[in-house]
């Protein structure tokens, strides 16, 4: 007597989107955490030391956030105009900002009041900096020119006025502290050394620069501006090792994670694109607004971003111990000694072993398809759970009714509520390619048994209606995607060499196969 | 061209074993079932074929057991004779010859002497009908006998055996006719007969299709096309009885049969769910579910202990009467149809084809045997008349059996097809295939053939289907995924002016691949996926293609629809030679140059086997069978057999086994074959009754030896015997004691054998004694034959007798002996006189 063959839920993979290690470890961030500032956010630093708190600059005010903290836990507001450029010394105690009307404030991050005021600058300072020794600050501003500030002795030590258009973008180099590089929007990247007291190096970027960002390593340096990202090598005098171009509006931001040093990349198109080391795009985040600023706390614990409406969105990293207390906190069920009890008794030589019947456990809808229960079977595929998280387990049900030639039995006699569960699963993946074969046929069924009665439920007829909508919809595009195919077929054509038989590579005649299962 | 000399078709074992109910042993230890023309014997324990009662000319339609003798069995056959066997020892004891075609027979303990026989009523009209007839078997001596006394019983009966029954102690017989239920009285000589309507409001059906009785009450069951059971009481009187109305199966029921005691009441139909319902206590039932196929057949022992049911795919289960399957005896599977083609499993060398639905079987041919089924489909059968449900359709094994591809089919008649190509790697931790691949929309449209790359290095599997495609697959070519590539993808996809593919087959070393479109071969290089070359010849549409093998690799053979048997040079892209042949299948070796093909012309079959480099046959068989052939497979010999004979050379390295329409798996067997075989059969008719097991054999040739180490010993006679190499003990050890002479005859026998054998005078009286008692008790042995067991006996040693003749040692036979004994007894004193007087 052979056993009871449970349904087999077929797995067939997704098409589009692979998953790879990236975008695992990518995903695994919790739910963004949202706060609401003044205005548009234009600068997140995180701070160097341990906590890692980080400070958000956006409209008159620069607030310092901890690390898991919602509110605030301490704030700068004495400016008079829009802030700009909030960065952290590497000691994390002093904090720089420039604003809009040019002064450059220097706080201590447990004061209040601005230590000292850097004056000179006759447009907005958008870009400040401490440089690597932490006695010296860089500031980049509207006014065409980048100064270098003594901070002991609030005097101004130098003034470079290379570039031809507002400084916007600035990174010194943390390894001699004589470095730093600024971009411009006269579409050039600068290297300037202190020690000559002028640029070293010259890039062109053939667009207003946004963003530069120096590699660890400091012989790569990144610069964003308009849709592209390029990438230059400084060790071979500023050659251009790659343009990257995945945005399609502006790219206003950049930085590294600190784990692999995969590249991040923010744009005014609302996404945020992961690279991997081959430039890559590995994965992909999706905002709400367009994204201004970005930064990335050390061993990305989390990922803070910027936007123009004001949102400031935290993602903080999933942790194995979380998911662990999570589970521990729901039931404490029996111990694993339990289970284990008696199992692994192995048996002696001498022993006469009696075996017992291994039992089969059968998931809930194959025990009523085993003893014919159709409708039930139906019904418990059709749960809530089971619907929305494990569709293919529904249509693994719906495939082997109809195998059973039961499927019209099992969808006959329905009341309004179960009927409207029905049609909204076929609303929601008639179009899956996985499914739509069983689905339409079910469709077909419902609308076979039912036809007499839709009109005594207003709620069957309205998704009745869109249902039809939808596939009307769903036709029109197959029809399109058949002519692009025929094109596409008599491209094919005219490039292959004329010869007596035409043999298709093998990609086109696949996707037909697909479009046309679908 | 050749005539036939030493080869002939033989029919192949694995025929069906389920067309009527199998038997249970009084001791419960065989089941005895028909199969072709022989009935088989199997033990109930180890579910081993023991041996087959062989000796009909047609096929066996029915068994029964002895009610005089519980060691004997009954058969009736087609060939119009009925036949009693000792079936522990597989002798026929006697023919009795009825001249018409017998479809079932039927004894009871009541009618002694007397077999009931199903006839067909007249052989000439097209009407079935048939007649159930008592035979009075005659008693007399002779091994076959004529009966001629024939008293028809009632006419106008069912055709379906199942639909007859004896009741109570034999007083009555019932049987029924579509919606007639008749029961006729022996005592009264009477026919009573109850009508049903056909059918009702409901929609029931009320057709019988099966009846039973009550072993000690009267009472009848019968079954119903729509799944009812109804059993009948009161019908003694003919106007005041009564039935009650059991219903459980939704199919019609097949079978039923009350237990010997008759407390319960067993059913079977195509659900393959065996019901058991309490006799008397209305509803309460047991159930036995998948089983198999369904349900045909359901028997039970006499002591109602083992139960044994017989399905439609080919398989007896033994039962225990706790509803436990304790045994399963599986013949060779056939569907319908056998949907692939006959394979061999590189690795087991075993027969593959679809057996079970949505299964593929692995059949030994060597030993007949079934090995086991591969669960192709993977889904729970529904057993319901009328459901469409996936079958396997195409496999494909690759050269060195790692790989088998398989297709499953399901909605041929509809209108939307599905269809799942699947590829089964070989696992060698447990000796069996494991699913790698599922390709759900390999094609488009249906697959018409799937041939593996006959390389060494790389597997590559290509498939056509009607949409017009050919695609190759390969293992592992997708490298946009990093994982461990172990499955299958598409490799390429190739097509030919739109062109419907029909065949597809790769060279012996897999450096072309032939696709035949319609009318037009295409060759391309599986290498660069280039076409090379098209052959054509019109007219007609492609059928079979096949490269040559070895020698003749250089060679491709094709068939097309209209009658031509084409040989292309693929060297010079010319047509060989070509010649005008109906050909339905074409087969090449894959050991030997050599090529089948099985030509159907004029309502029969002949087989011409050639070698493609000359366009002359080198064996021809004509009328091989009446059928066309459309599968045929070779299967290589485990060790080469060396004919030197031109006619049998082909056979040499491989056999040839087809397939018929009628199911028949037929072969060509060489003389040289034969005589092992009989060889090899008359070694397995071993002295004792014991159950023939492998563990016996093995015993038994222990004993042969013991045997052979012994018989040196009693042919040297002067020497002193040791008694238990005596003759005269063996032989009264191993005569049974109710045929043996009184102990006072034996004892000096006895004493006899323990003395010293000295030559001469002295002993002449006692040997004199001896003899005349020996005599004696021959003559008391053909005094007591009349029972026939004697005989059973007698020519069981005789069978003995002829078996050890085969061995080195020469064992003499009892007239032999005697002769001995009186050389030896005869007095050559004379002698020493001569001698003495000659100087």
């Amino acid at each position: 007597m052979a056993s009871f063959k449970p349904t087999k839920v077929q797995f067939l993979p997704k098409l589009g989107e692979k998953v790879t290690e990236e975008t695992l470890y990518w995903k695994n961030y919790k739910s963004p955490v949202q706060i609401k500032e003044f205005g548009a956010i234009t600068k997140i630093d995180f701070s160097p030391l341990p906590p890692h708190n980080y400070a958000v600059t956006a409209s008159t005010r620069i607030h310092i956030y901890g690390p898991h903290s919602q509110e605030p836990i301490r704030s700068f507001t004495r400016f008079r105009d829009t802030a700009y450029g909030g960065s952290f010394r590497g000691d994390g105690k002093l904090l720089v900002a420039g604003s809009e009307e040019g002064l450059i404030r220097l706080f201590d991050i447990s004061g209040r009041v601005a230590l000292r005021q850097f004056a000179g600058h006759s447009k907005a300072v958008h870009v400040t900096s401490f440089l690597s020794d932490g006695f010296r600050v860089v500031s980049g501003s509207d006014d065409l020119s980048c100064r270098v500030w003594d901070v002991p002795s609030a005097v101004e030590l130098s003034s470079l006025t290379e570039h031809t258009d507002y400084v916007r973008a600035l990174a010194p180099s943390k390894l001699n502290p004589d470095l730093f590089v600024t971009g411009s929007y006269d579409h050039t990247v600068k290297v300037f050394d202190m020690r000559s007291g002028s640029s070293v190096m010259t890039m062109q970027h053939g667009h207003p620069v946004e963003c530069v960002l120096l590699y660890p390593s400091e012989a790569l340096l990144v610069s964003t501006g308009g849709r592209y990202v390029k990438v230059w090598d400084l060790l071979k005098g500023g050659q251009e090792l790659v343009s990257l171009k995945n945005h399609h509006k502006t790219v206003t931001c950049a930085c590294l994670s600190s784990v692999g040093n995969k590249l991040l990349t923010g744009s005014l198109d609302r996404h945020i694109k992961v690279y991997n080391s081959s430039y890559k795009v590995v994965h992909n985040f999706d905002c709400d607004a367009s994204i201004l600023s970005m930064a990335i706390a050390p061993d990305d614990e989390a990922l803070a971003v910027g936007m123009t409406n004001g949102v400031l969105s935290v993602r903080h990293r999933r942790h194995q111990k979380d998911k662990e207390t999570l589970t521990s906190r729901r039931r404490r069920g029996p111990s694993y000694q339990v289970f284990v009890k008696g199992k692994n008794f192995v048996p002696r030589q001498d022993d006469f072993l009696v075996s017992k019947p291994v039992k089969q456990y059968l998931r809930k809808y194959d025990k009523q398809l085993k003893s014919f229960e159709v409708s039930k079977a139906l019904d418990t595929a059709l749960q809530t759970w089971t619907r929305t998280s494990k569709p293919d387990v529904t249509v693994a049900v719906i495939i082997e009714l109809n195998r059973r030639g039961t499927l019209k039995n099992a969808l006959a006699g329905r009341n309004e509520e179960s009927l409207t569960k029905i049609l909204n699963f076929l609303l929601k993946h008639i179009f899956d390619p996985r499914f739509s074969r069983p689905l339409l046929m079910v469709g077909d069924i419902v609308l076979d048994l039912y036809q007499q009665v839709f009109h005594e439920s207003p709620v069957v007829e309205r998704l009745l209606q869109r249902l039809m909508e939808v596939l009307g919809r769903e036709a029109e595009l197959q029809q399109e995607l058949l002519q692009v195919l025929g094109i596409l077929d008599t491209l094919f054509a005219s490039l292959t060499p004329r010869k007596e038989v035409m043999a298709h590579a093998a990609p086109p005649v696949a996707q037909e196969s697909q479009l046309q299962a679908a | 061209m050749v005539e036939e000399s030493d080869v002939r078709v033989v029919r192949f074992g694995g025929s069906k074993i389920n067309l009527r109910p199998p038997i249970i042993s009084t001791d419960s230890r065989f089941v005895l079932c028909t199969s072709g023309d022989s009935v088989k014997v199997y033990s109930t324990r180890t579910e081993e074929w023991l041996h087959s009662l062989q000796g009909h000319t047609n096929q066996v339609t029915g068994i029964a057991l002895n009610p005089a003798n519980h060691l004997q069995v009954y058969s009736c056959s087609a060939d119009g004779t009925v036949k009693l066997w000792d079936f522990i020892d597989g002798i026929l004891i006697k023919t009795f010859i009825i001249g018409y075609p017998l479809f079932a027979i039927y004894v009871s303990e009541k009618h002694e002497g007397i077999v009931f026989l199903h006839i067909a009523m007249d052989t000439d009209s097209k009407k079935e009908g048939f007649q159930l007839v008592a035979v009075h078997l005659p008693k007399s001596a002779e091994q076959e006998v004529e009966a001629k006394e024939l008293s028809a019983v009632s006419s106008h009966i069912s055709p379906n055996p199942s639909c007859t029954a004896f009741g109570r102690e034999g007083q009555y017989i019932a049987f029924a006719r579509n919606l007639q239920l008749n029961v006729y009285f022996f005592r009264k000589q009477k026919t009573y007969s109850f009508s049903l309507k056909a059918t009702d409001k409901k929609g029931a059906k009320n057709a019988f299709t099966c009846i039973a009785c009550h072993p000690t009450d009267d009472c009848i069951a019968t079954g119903h096309e729509d799944g009812k059971i109804r059993l009948w009481r009161n019908f003694i009187h003919k106007k005041e009885y009564t039935y009650s109305t059991q219903h459980w199966h939704h199919n019609a029921v097949n079978t039923l049969c009350f237990t010997p005691e008759g407390t319960n009441l067993l059913s079977g139909g195509i659900e393959s769910v065996l019901v058991q319902w309490q006799y008397g206590t209305g509803n309460r039932k047991e159930f036995l579910p998948r089983l198999g196929g369904s349900i045909l057949h359901v028997s039970a022992s006499s002591d109602g202990q083992l139960f044994c049911t017989s399905h439609s795919d080919n398989k007896i289960t033994v039962i225990e009467s706790s509803f436990k399957v304790c045994g399963v005896i599986q013949g060779l599977v056939k569907g319908d149809a056998v949907l692939t083609d006959l394979m061999i499993d590189p690795r087991s060398k075993a027969l593959v084809l679809n057996g079970k639905p949505g299964h593929l079987q692995f059949y030994s041919l060597l030993r007949d045997k079934h090995l086991y089924n591969l669960d192709i489909v993977q889904q729970e059968y529904i057993y319901e008349a009328g459901l469409d449900q996936f079958e396997v359709v195409k496999a494909a094994f690759d050269i060195k059996g790692y790989w088998l591809a398989t297709v499953e089919e399901r909605g041929q008649k509809s209108a939307d097809l599905e269809f799942f190509l699947k590829l089964w790697s070989y696992d060698e931790r447990t000796q069996s295939f494991v699913l790698n691949t599922t390709i759900t929309a390999a094609h488009t449209d249906r697959i018409i053939s799937m041939c593996f790359s006959s390389s060494e290095e790389t597997t590559m599997l290509v498939t056509i289907a009607e949409d017009g495609q050919f695609k190759a697959w390969c293992q592992g070519v997708d490298a946009d995924t990093k994982q461990d590539q172990n499955f299958w993808s598409c490799d390429f996809v190739g097509s030919y002016h739109n062109l419907k593919p029909t065949n597809c087959s790769f060279s012996a070393d897999s450096s072309l691949l032939a696709v035949s479109f319609q009318e037009v071969i295409t060759i391309w290089s599986p290498d660069t996926w280039e076409l090379l070359t098209t052959l054509c010849q019109p007219p007609g549409v492609i059928r079979d293609l096949c490269f040559g093998r070895l020698s003749c690799s250089k060679y491709l053979i094709s068939t097309t629809t209209r009658n031509l048997l084409c040989c292309w040079n693929l060297l010079t892209c010319a047509l060989e030679w070509s010649t005008s042949v109906e050909v339905s299948k074409l087969q090449s070796d894959p050991l030997s140059e050599n090529v089948a093909a099985f030509s159907y012309q004029s309502k029969h079959t002949d087989l011409f086997v050639f070698k493609p480099n000359e366009p002359r046959p080198l064996f021809t068989h004509k009328n091989v069978c009446s059928e066309k052939i459309h599968r045929a497979v070779f299967v290589p010999r485990e060790e080469p057999l060396n004919n030197c004979d031109e006619s049998s050379q082909w056979l040499n390295r491989s056999q040839l086994y087809f397939l018929t329409q009628n199911m028949d798996l037929l072969t060509f067997s060489t003389a040289t074959e034969e005589d092992r075989m009989l060889s090899s059969s008359t070694r397995l008719v071993i002295d004792d009754s014991v159950a023939v097991t492998p563990f016996y054999l093995l015993l038994g040739k222990h004993r042969q030896q013991q045997q052979k180490l012994n018989t040196p010993s009693h042919q040297a006679a002067d020497r002193p015997q040791q008694p238990q190499g005596s003759v005269t003990i063996t032989e009264l050890l191993h005569t049974p004691a109710h045929v043996l002479p009184p102990a006072s005859v034996l004892c000096s026998m006895f004493v006899s054998s323990l003395l010293i054998s000295n030559t001469g005078v002295l002993q002449d009286p006692l040997r004199k004694e001896m003899e005349s008692s020996e005599q004696e008790m021959n003559s008391e042995k053909e005094e007591e034959d009349s029972e026939g067991e004697m005989e059973a006996c007698d020519s069981q040693q005789e069978l003995r007798v002829q078996g050890s003749v085969d061995e080195v040692t020469p064992k003499l036979s009892k007239a032999q002996e005697r002769e001995l004994k009186r050389v030896r007894k005869t007095d050559f004193s004379w002698m020493a006189g001569l001698i003495a007087s000659k100087p």
